[in-house]
């Protein structure tokens, strides 16, 4: 637990003395909002629309997070002197899980007001906010355990920024198709409407299964 | 050491069964009434479908196997299980393909769950060979290419769940707990297909196997007689070290 919280201290002081992922991460979801305006040469969307732009933009970021999550571990030796210590290796991914977490929660605060404002039709009430906090929760888990994963693969790969969003991609489907799903009502242009069952537990599920077999198998990943 | 010893048995006893299961589906069963003769197709593509996740399973397990004991013979068998069934996802891709257009008169259907998550898993199962190819230390890419064939193997239950949940479905149910929606004259050669592919996969399974263990074999009396052996090219396939 202590080398876990050592690890994420070391991350997060990384990130505030350089920022590096967060600012690239949130830019680049309202980038992707602009892009989105014109592609789909829509000044409103609401509803379905809506929370596939939400949801795609937010994967397309963390995809982003995923290449660099590992780079300076990689590159700056942070592997290595992980290795040399007595601890257990999977509290890196645990650290790793968690920042990334951590990272997609801050991007979603810039990126949710940008949203409301560029492009979502319907108002950004406390109500509709708090069902997107509910349903981004558990979709920030699923990234975060599944980017925590694919990332530690990709980086030991000569090509790793194509490996990871090729292996990312279609292990995050059920996410995207959750999510989108569960929240879609909420950003109706009639007003939210209620959240689904069915979507919050296939996503718990996913969370659940994919997190079990990260903390299993990120022991794997780092042997050397 | 000999390889590939049952692999005469296994492969006439695929191509036999295979050839009475088809017997049967083209002059015992009787032709659907909805949808006519482009139903035999079902035959080969649901089989092969079944087979294929099935393959997937076995390659995950495989691999579980591999990170617990080391022994790089569980990765090889991982490797030629995945690699199999995905040169057999292509097949059951190209057969549901054109049934789809004989029944529904498209060759994709976005509203059928189980058409779209075989894709996204055939998709997944993609990026192994990829994956395995980018990492150069042997001992390395098989460690890898275990997690990997793990978590891919848990995801195929967990993704047809997540989009047969997303759409009502039309593509028809073979199997579920009612017995399914398979006419008593169907039964025999389907149990038949599924059993005659199953067997054909484990044919193609031994090949590659025995194929992979006796060209390491050669290459070792090869070094041993001191003749020239040649550079293996490339490959993301195991490495086999002679036994």
């Amino acid at each position: 637990m202590n080398t876990v919280v050592a690890l994420l201290r070391k991350e997060l002081l990384l990130e505030r003395k350089v920022p590096q992922l967060v600012p690239a991460m949130a830019l680049f979801s309202v980038t992707t909002f602009v892009v989105f305006h014109f592609a789909l040469q829509q000044r409103e969307v609401d509803g379905d629309l809506a929370a596939g732009i939400l949801v795609v933009t937010l994967l397309f970021a963390t995809i982003l997070g995923i290449n660099r999550l590992y780079v300076a571990d990689r590159e700056e030796g942070g592997f290595d002197a992980f290795l040399l210590a007595p601890v257990d290796r999977t509290a890196l991914g645990v650290a790793k899980a968690i920042t990334l977490f951590a990272f997609l929660v801050l991007v979603e605060l810039v990126m949710l007001p940008a949203f409301a404002i560029l492009l979502l039709g319907p108002g950004m009430g406390f109500e509709v906010v708090g069902k997107l906090v509910v349903v981004l929760v558990l979709v920030n888990v699923g990234l975060s355990v599944i980017g925590t994963l694919v990332g530690a693969l990709a980086i030991q790969t000569r090509a790793r920024d194509l490996i990871g969003p090729l292996v990312a991609l279609p292990l995050l489907v059920p996410v995207v198709i959750t999510a989108a799903r569960a929240l879609s009502p909420v950003l109706d242009a009639g007003g939210a409407g209620a959240l689904e069952g069915r979507w919050l537990g296939v996503l718990g599920l996913y969370d659940l299964v994919f997190g079990l077999l990260a903390y299993a198998l990120f022991d794997f990943l780092l042997e050397d | 050491m000999t390889y590939g010893n049952r692999l005469r048995v296994t492969s006439v006893a695929a191509a036999l069964v295979l050839l009475v299961a088809f017997a049967l589906a083209f002059f015992s069963a009787e032709i659907e009434a909805d949808q006519g003769f482009s139903q035999k197709i079902f035959y080969v593509h649901v089989p092969m479908a079944i087979v294929t996740l099935g393959a997937f399973v076995f390659g995950a397990v495989m691999a579980v196997m591999h990170l617990r004991t080391g022994e790089s013979r569980y990765d090889l068998k991982s490797y030629v299980a995945i690699h199999i069934a995905i040169v057999l996802g292509v097949g059951v891709l190209v057969t549901g393909a054109i049934w789809a257009k004989a029944a529904w008169g498209v060759w994709f259907e976005w509203r059928e769950p189980t058409l779209v998550s075989f894709l996204i898993v055939f998709l997944l199962y993609c990026t192994y060979q990829p994956l395995r190819f980018s990492i150069e230390d042997p001992e390395k890419q098989a460690r890898y290419a275990s997690v990997f064939a793990i978590t891919a193997g848990a995801f195929v239950p967990l993704n047809f769940l997540a989009v047969r949940l997303a759409d009502p479905y039309i593509h028809p149910r073979v199997l579920n707990q009612g017995g399914g929606d398979l006419p008593a004259s169907f039964r025999p050669p389907f149990y038949l297909a599924l059993l005659g592919m199953t067997l054909l996969f484990a044919a193609l399974y031994q090949y590659e196997l025995s194929h992979k263990n006796s060209r390491a074999q050669m290459r070792q009396l090869r070094r041993k007689l001191g003749g020239e052996v040649e550079a293996s090219g490339r490959s993301a396939a195991p490495q086999v070290t002679g036994a």
